[in-house]
């Protein structure tokens, strides 16, 4: 009986079969934690002991909160500056986009910085920018006779670790970039050619158009990096000097779990905050996704 | 092709280019090879104020050191225990939920497949209180086990992404021929579409073992010892231990970063096409 019931409806539920683990896995890890955090963002709670009910208090609290905005700021900036990875990953693009021998090593050697963890990285900015020591550090000595600890004073020490951050990144919409060039028709490009195109036209008006798709993963991967922005932050300053450097990834963390004591609520406070400014993000992504996926 | 090949222009920038090349990626990777080479200087030379002088001997002791004075073994032991579990697990869900979207047609298809899209950009912090409190009433808190199963539901949504477009691609041809010969979905999963999925899963394998290895928010956030933390963890926590000990915390640097880059040299053409999967129409 339940053989021949599978028999008959099998076109119908065996979509749901192989779903189903994916989709039980996805909805206790991902879907109902976001709902749950949004829920617990209404409630005074130290991780262990009772919840408390408090309504809009963390939000109000927010409002008020200077490290907030100072984190919040901070975020705006890693997103603008992350911006720079499009192009600056298309300019070595274009510029590594030859047949030379060797070529194939020295693409892969770019691309190193992105195969090697964040906090690697961050190792390395740190002491690259080290004060006394420092190569970035004894540069800037040589040239105007005094150092900068970038990581110690407040005014550039979101540039220094955006900076590293940088260095992936271009890295990483490099490769797509080379990939898409690579597929860059050349029988428009020569047409083009002929036509007496070269040089920043043929880029905006023949390549360009062709490197849409990347363009697009680039700037997707771009915006979701500079909101990932945790791992830097902690390895680099951890948030300092004086909480200056905090991004709203981190100011969760530091409040939720850190030696100031567990303040859950507080820290789903600022992680909605966080999730409300990705939506905007990612709804834009999904809708174009949605309109590829139906015109086709 | 563009730019013009550099082929057709004159041997004078044709000789620039080839010098500018290998000039560039040493600037690139300047900082990199500053860390490479400081994780063999001897603990002297730093003392002696020779941070970027020649180094007054190769110090491989630096390594031993790393060894002897830290965790660092256990540390990237816990690393290969949560990412390969999580390799499996992740590209095993995602060949069956990229199946399931690539070939049925059924109403809410678009709508299940954006929201594993959707959940895979989601930032951590969102789900970070929850995930947390789960794997401390599951008892998992600490465990290789209960960091896997997090990378392996959080990670599914990238896949699906992935496997789901490749599939997609495949000749839908092959699967009506099978349905003809009355061969069963399950069947048709198994002996022909798996089989031709050998470079999808090759591909995802490389990614997400880099993925994990190199995650550092969740190991912080799901385990705290020595005795289970990831080595991206370990080598922060270590930072903090070794202030000052620049020759050490370089060469655990070198250490962590070698397994990823290693898997990266070996897979480069399967990496590569992962990752750019999408990026050419």
């Amino acid at each position: 009986m339940s053989v021949s019931v599978w028999k008959a409806n099998q076109r119908r539920l065996a979509p749901w079969l192989f779903l189903a683990p994916g989709l039980l896995m996805f909805a206790i890890y991902v879907i109902i934690p976001i709902c749950q955090s949004m829920w617990i963002s209404f409630f005074d709670w130290d991780g262990l002991g009772e919840k408390q009910w408090i309504g809009t208090a963390n939000y109000v609290e927010l409002v008020d909160d200077d490290a907030f905005y100072t984190s919040l700021k901070n975020n705006v900036i890693w997103l603008v500056l992350y911006m720079l990875s499009v192009p600056a990953g298309l300019m070595i693009a274009i510029f590594l986009n030859q047949t030379i021998t060797g070529m194939r090593l020295y693409k892969s050697l770019f691309f190193f910085p992105f195969v090697i963890s964040q906090v690697v990285v961050g190792l390395i900015f740190s002491w690259f920018y080290a004060p006394g020591f420092g190569l970035l550090y004894n540069l800037i000595e040589l040239v105007t006779g005094t150092g900068v600890a970038v990581l110690a004073d407040d005014r550039y020490v979101t540039y220094g670790i955006i900076a590293a951050g940088l260095w992936p990144q271009i890295a990483y919409v490099m490769i797509l970039y080379l990939t898409g060039l690579n597929n860059v028709s050349p029988d428009q490009v020569e047409a083009a050619r002929l036509d007496g195109a070269k040089g920043w036209k043929m880029l905006w008006h023949v390549v360009l158009p062709q490197l849409r798709p990347a363009t697009f993963i680039a700037v997707v991967v771009t915006v979701i990096g500079a909101l990932r922005s945790f791992d830097l932050v902690s390895v680099m300053t951890d948030g300092g000097p004086y909480g200056s450097s905090r991004v709203l990834s981190f100011y969760m963390y530091e409040q939720a779990l850190s030696e100031y004591g567990y303040r859950m609520g507080y820290g789903a406070a600022i992680a909605v905050v966080l999730f409300a400014i990705m939506m905007v993000f990612i709804s834009g992504f999904i809708w174009k996704m949605w309109r590829d996926e139906t015109e086709r | 092709m563009f730019p013009r090949p550099i082929e057709q222009t004159a041997p004078a920038t044709q000789l620039l280019y080839k010098i500018a090349v290998p000039v560039a990626l040493l600037l690139w990777l300047l900082p990199l090879l500053g860390v490479a080479i400081t994780s063999v200087r001897p603990a002297s030379d730093l003392a002696q104020g020779n941070y970027f002088g020649v180094p007054s001997r190769l110090a491989f002791e630096n390594y031993r050191d790393v060894f002897v004075n830290s965790p660092m073994a256990a540390y990237m032991l816990n690393s290969f225990k949560v990412t390969i579990p999580t390799v499996i697990g992740a590209v095993a869900l995602s060949c069956m939920t990229g199946f399931a979207l690539a070939v049925y047609q059924f109403r809410s298809n678009l709508l299940v497949f954006f929201m594993f899209v959707a959940g895979n950009f989601v930032p951590f912090p969102i789900l970070m209180v929850p995930v947390r409190d789960l794997t401390l009433q599951l008892g998992m808190y600490n465990t290789w086990y209960g960091l896997a199963l997090f990378h392996v539901a959080f990670q599914t949504g990238f896949c699906t992404l992935f496997m789901r477009n490749f599939i997609k691609a495949l000749p839908f041809e092959l699967i009506e021929a099978a349905r003809v010969e009355g061969v069963s979905e399950v069947k048709i999963f198994w002996h022909v579409v798996l089989p031709l999925m050998r470079p999808a899963i090759a591909a995802l394998s490389v990614l997400i073992f880099t993925f994990i290895w190199n995650d550092f928010f969740w190991a912080t956030v799901l385990s705290n010892s020595p005795a289970s933390q990831p080595i991206t963890a370990g080598l922060s926590s270590l930072n903090g231990q070794w202030i000052a000990q620049w020759h050490l915390v370089s060469a655990g640097s070198i250490l962590a970063a070698v397994p990823p880059v290693a898997m990266f040299f070996l897979m480069q053409r399967h990496f590569i096409a992962g990752l750019t999967l999408g990026a050419v129409k």
